[in-house]
């Protein structure tokens, strides 16, 4: 291990200004909650120098915790068992259909069951490394250090992991690292974690410390003198606009992947909570750190309402290609010769080959299409698909040995889009997948207001500028179980706060602002439904704030998102009444909030003229056309602060300063 | 395709329902079921009509949002959650039914949706293992053989979504409940609790109104995600044998 | 359900065991009537265990209806709002006609006790003391042999699904192996009791049994 500053790089100094006119400088941001000293002893030392919340006083002390997914679930449970008094919200109609649910792959641990070198330093190196060091050295070596912790915990709750003969767990390697350090649960481990989070989350339920607010959305935050202290929630059952106020509240409310419309993300996945919290002061960190994940099954018309996932394993054993010509592309591909196939992956990336990270498989999938190469139907202008072929793993392992490795996953793609892939070649198309981006935390994960702390894929994350396979879960709950219940009692400890109620002014106010928003989205009656302007955004967000950004795609992709967002507050049409379950009002708030926070990831890409993880800016590549990162500039998250519906987003960077590890530029040539 | 649709509409939970016929053209058979009706939905809201509410979430056949009665099948004709089902399992000119699940434990709150927390309360009653965060020896401390742990897999993989319950001509949820007190069962960490664990378990399901399982098998039918009849033999076994502890 | 319907079934198997001993003649099948009278004699007065079995049958019976009609009650309570459209497509038959096959079997039970045990109805109008006479009289009439063939019917169905549905109910059935094996049982069950008790009728109605 490297010794304290041999690698501590100087503080960036941005000489680009892309985003120039459209955001306000602010005062430099810095972690005040920091730990320093060994890495290895920072969470160590930071969970002892935490103060302690006298057993006898917890139950007086009221948490709001928004979203029961990984994060959420296990922290409302954790602090339940704990004797706190939590009140856990979700708009889903039970706290188990959480996203999480969906994860395939797995999740994670520096266990080093498989004696092959794997470590706590080790998972650390390469989440840094994979976030393409934009991420902080203290919260990922954290993240690895739980990591452990969470595989015990979710055995002994009963999650079904896979065992080997003897018994004990099975570890597979998972988006191309050299170790075995992936827990799984066949491709279904979200799932069994999310139940084992849910059913910790019940149990506590009956033992009468956690209510649960199900069909809630959290429509506003409730800022009482400067702390958050409660939220605004519309019971979308009943219509019933609620006030319920806290000592702290927690946003556990997921990712914001739907901004593109179409995503892997459920369809019920918002932005409006973290928005909402922005609008009242809390930063919103890197919004334009987007994973896209090349192997979903793609789009086949107009009509689609989301995609569909499959696992990235499936690159182990196909073959990516598009036919050389572009008139071959409506050819049944297994009458194109061998000849006439560009396997466009092997070609450029001969060492890495189809297994390249996910950011370039995708991009490069993008580069194929827009050449006119792509395959499957015409969606717009373009063919949108590339062929991931699985003719040559058949020969070699046979059907059964293909049917043994990725059964449930050929039935899936069958199911949806009505071929065998046993006989033609599937077809896969990036889709987005995953936000690294999120609302801005200190170590303690409370943002920059005090009493609201945010966790999971909500918060801007330990994953930096990209996020590795199966980490997701691992952060999810890591933060919930571990991060976050050492964290808030350190702020819960000088809890109590001075009582308020509903007639408070600030309270009232909140109450009334949301009420007001309703009525305004209720009052428009124009002619387009909220989900034709969800469309149009994510038309706008996928072509120009995808896979590849770039300065006038950018620019053009702002003026079109204001243009969207006036038409939308001037035509929007809502049916139905606010006081009753309705769907179309609750998708129309939703929209509202991705319009607004759409032009936000779009500022904050035109300011990062670099290429790091999942942002890629056409400027700045090698002359191989590959990622150029520009450490000296951008080495630095940067933290949006809201400015006013009519101002400008205040821009914040808190540098990155590493000390542990040394800042390399990626290579998988 | 051009569909006709027959829909059950409801107000709100107190309001007398009725089915209602809609029609639907040019649909793909792409499309999956959910993508039909948000193209009806469209429609309705250009025609100024109150949009159909169904529950949906992830789309992908997980998460156990969608709930449809399907021409009387639960999810539709096919072995899978309706946000699965695809268009091409219709035929063009088809008259599809769709209802709510019917049940009296799961109320209708609008249209299609139902209120499913009855769920939730029966995993309140026992449905976990009292284990608190932090509490927990190494992962490896117990081995599991590996077939307890693939039949504790393949029953956790019940997604809650209520399809044995609308499929069951008693309206029971035996299959639910039997899927999480085997999966539970069949681990060394579900055993503690395992006899007051199905007692409670079973005694909630009464309270909120299900029926009793008469073993017809219709719900292992309706299962999206194939949990077999074996479930609810072991959930009856594990009920004598906690009766014959004393519970 | 499930305990007292293995008693009805260890009971249909005894009782089809003993009609058969019509094959053996009219001694042979009045002495087995006779027999059940007096056995476990004198440790037991005349007609004890006989009598002993039908408390046991008629407990059963109480206990068999009683939770046929709560599970009645309870399925329809909880969906007191039916299907439009309901389909089946994994169900038998048997399965979802235990009610009204119950009910069926019930009905008959009652005339059946009337015609050979309570009162002794000789339908044909002849003698009634002698239980083997009766019982070819009863059956040389076409349309009683039909009433019995119907109620075996019931029968069948009723043990077809019943059997294996006491496995279930009673957890012996938690493999794929032992739930085909229940299964079979039923079928099993079903043939021989049903096809065991419909021998005598068709025998008696086409002369083999006079």
């Amino acid at each position: 291990m490297a010794t304290t500053d041999t690698y501590l790089n100087q503080p960036s100094q941005q000489q680009s200004d892309d985003a120039h006119g459209y955001y306000t400088p602010g005062a430099p941001l810095v972690d005040e909650k920091a730990p320093t000293g060994p890495i290895a002893m920072r969470w160590t030392n930071r969970k002892f120098s935490n103060a302690l919340v006298n057993p006898a006083n917890r139950r007086k002390l009221n948490v709001i915790i928004v979203g029961t997914g990984l994060a959420g679930g296990a922290a409302a449970a954790t602090l339940g068992e704990a004797g706190y008094n939590v009140k856990s919200f979700c708009y889903q109609d039970s706290p188990r259909r959480a996203h999480s649910i969906a994860a395939q792959g797995g999740i994670n641990a520096a266990k080093n069951y498989k004696e092959d070198g794997d470590s706590v330093h080790r998972l650390f190196y390469d989440t840094v490394k994979g976030g393409d060091y934009r991420s902080r050295e203290s919260n990922v070596y954290r993240l690895a250090e739980v990591s452990t912790n969470i595989i015990d915990q979710c055995v002994a709750q009963g999650v079904p992991f896979a065992r080997e003969y003897g018994g004990l767990l099975d570890n597979r390697s998972f988006g191309g690292v050299q170790v075995s350090r992936t827990f799984y649960a066949r491709g279904q481990t979200g799932q069994q974690l999310l139940i084992g989070a849910y059913q910790a989350l019940e149990r506590q339920v009956a033992a009468g410390t956690v209510t649960t607010f199900t069909r809630h959305e959290m429509l506003e935050l409730v800022m009482v003198d400067g702390k958050a202290r409660g939220i605004i929630a519309r019971d979308m059952a009943t219509g019933e606009i609620e006030t319920h106020l806290a000592d702290a509240v927690v946003l556990a409310s997921g990712g914001y992947g739907n901004v593109f419309f179409l995503s892997t993300n459920a369809m019920g996945c918002n932005v409006t909570a973290t928005w909402r919290a922005h609008r009242k002061g809390a930063y919103m960190a890197n919004p334009c750190y987007t994973q896209i994940h090349p192997t979903c099954i793609p789009v086949s018309g107009e009509h689609q309402s989301k995609l569909t996932l499959m696992s990235e394993s499936l690159r182990n054993d196909g073959r990516i290609w598009v036919p050389k010509k572009a008139e071959d592309c409506d050819k049944d591909p297994r009458d194109i010769p061998e000849e006439d196939r560009d396997y466009y992956l092997e070609r450029i990336y001969p060492s890495f080959g189809n297994l390249v990270p996910r950011d370039i498989a995708s991009r490069q999938a993008k580069n194929v299409c827009d050449e006119g190469r792509g395959v499957g139907p015409m969606v717009g202008d373009f063919r949108r698909g590339v062929y991931l072929d699985f003719s040559d793993a058949i020969a070699r392992l046979g059907k059964d040995g293909i049917e043994a490795k990725y059964d449930n996953l050929f039935d899936m793609y069958e199911r949806i889009t009505g071929e065998n892939p046993y006989e033609v070649p599937m077809r896969i198309y990036p889709a987005v997948h995953y936000v690294m981006g999120g609302l801005w935390v200190d170590y303690d994960l409370q943002s920059n207001l005090e009493g609201l702390f945010v966790a999971g894929e909500a918060n801007f994350s330990d994953h930096g500028a990209n996020r590795l396979g199966a980490s997701a879960l691992m952060q999810g709950l890591a933060d919930g179980y571990f991060v976050l219940p050492n964290t808030i009692r350190d702020y819960l400890a000088h809890a109590p706060f001075a009582p308020i109620d509903e007639s408070h002014p600030a309270v009232a106010e909140a109450k009334k602002s949301v009420e007001d928003r309703i009525a305004k989205l209720l009052s428009i009656q124009g002619t387009r439904s909220a989900d034709s302007y969800h469309k149009e955004l994510g038309h706008i967000m996928w072509e120009y704030c995808g896979m590849e950004r770039s300065e006038p795609g950018l620019r053009k992709a702002i003026d079109m998102i204001r243009e969207l967002k006036a038409d939308f507050w001037s035509n929007l049409k809502v049916l139905g009444t606010a006081d009753s379950l309705n769907q179309s009002l609750e998708k129309a708030g939703r929209v509202a909030d991705f319009i607004e926070l759409g032009e936000l990831m779009c500022i904050d890409a035109l300011n990062r003229r670099e290429s790091c993880g999942g942002h890629f800016r056409a400027e700045s590549q090698t002359d191989e056309g590959e990622a150029l990162r520009h450490d000296d500039e951008f080495a630095y998250v940067a933290a949006w602060e809201f400015g006013g519906d009519a101002g400008q987003p205040v821009l914040h960077k808190e540098d990155l300063l590493y000390t542990a590890i040394e800042m390399k530029q990626r290579s998988y040539k | 395709m051009n569909l006709t649709l027959n829909i059950w509409r409801q107000a709100n939970p107190t309001a007398a329902g009725a089915m209602h016929q809609y029609h639907v053209q040019d649909i793909s058979e792409d499309m999956s079921f959910l993508e039909m009706l948000d193209v009806l939905n469209e429609q309705l809201n250009e025609q100024g009509e109150d949009p159909v509410a169904f529950d949906h979430d992830c789309r992908e056949g997980i998460c156990g949002s969608c709930d449809l009665m399907i021409d009387g099948q639960a999810h539709g004709p096919e072995v899978t959650t309706t946000c699965q089902l695809h268009m091409r399992s219709f035929k063009d000119g088809q008259e599809i039914t769709i209802e709510p699940w019917r049940a009296s434990a799961f109320p209708v709150i609008k249209d299609l949706i139902v209120d499913r927390s009855a769920f939730d309360r029966i995993i309140q009653a026992g449905g976990y293992v009292s284990v608190n965060t932090g509490a927990a020896p190494d992962a490896h401390a117990t081995p599991v053989p590996q077939a307890d742990a693939l039949k504790a897999f393949n029953v956790a993989t019940c997604i809650g979504c209520g399809a044995c319950v609308a499929a069951c001509p008693n309206g029971s949820a035996s299959l639910f409940m039997g899927a999480k007190i085997t999966h539970l069962g069949r681990l060394p960490q579900g055993q503690p609790e395992r006899d007051e664990r199905v007692v409670n378990m079973v005694a909630q399901h009464d309270h909120e109104g299900f029926g009793g399982c008469t073993n017809i098998g219709e719900c292992t039918a309706a299962c999206p995600k194939e949990i077999p009849l074996d479930v609810i033999s072991q959930l009856n076994r594990d009920l004598r044998t906690a009766i014959r502890n004393g519970h | 359900m499930a305990a007292s319907g293995l008693v009805f079934i260890g009971f249909v198997l005894a009782h089809m065991y003993g009609n058969l001993k019509a094959f053996g003649g009219e001694e042979s099948f009045n002495e087995y009537a006779e027999h059940l009278r007096t056995i476990g004699e004198p440790l037991l007065p005349e007609s004890g265990l006989l009598w002993i079995l039908r408390l046991g049958l008629i407990a059963a019976l109480v206990v068999h209806v009683a939770s046929a009609f709560a599970l009645w009650k309870r399925a329809s309570d909880a969906r007191p709002v039916k299907y439009q459209v309901a389909k089946r497509r994994n169900s038998s038959l048997s399965s979802r006609t235990m009610r009204w096959g119950g009910l069926t079997i019930l009905a008959f039970l009652v005339w059946h006790l009337l015609n050979f045990s309570i009162v002794k109805i000789n339908p044909a109008g002849g003698e009634t003391n002698n239980p083997y006479q009766l019982m070819v009289d009863t059956f040389d009439l076409w349309w009683m042999t039909l009433i019995y063939l119907v109620a075996m019917a019931a029968l069948a169905m009723h043990l077809h699904h019943g059997t294996f549905s006491a496995m279930q109910t009673l957890g012996f059935t938690q493999t794929v192996a032992a739930r085909s094996r229940a299964r079979l049982a039923g079928w099993v069950v079903a043939v021989v009791v049903a096809g065991g008790f419909s021998l005598v009728p068709l025998f008696t109605l086409f002369g083999v049994i006079e």
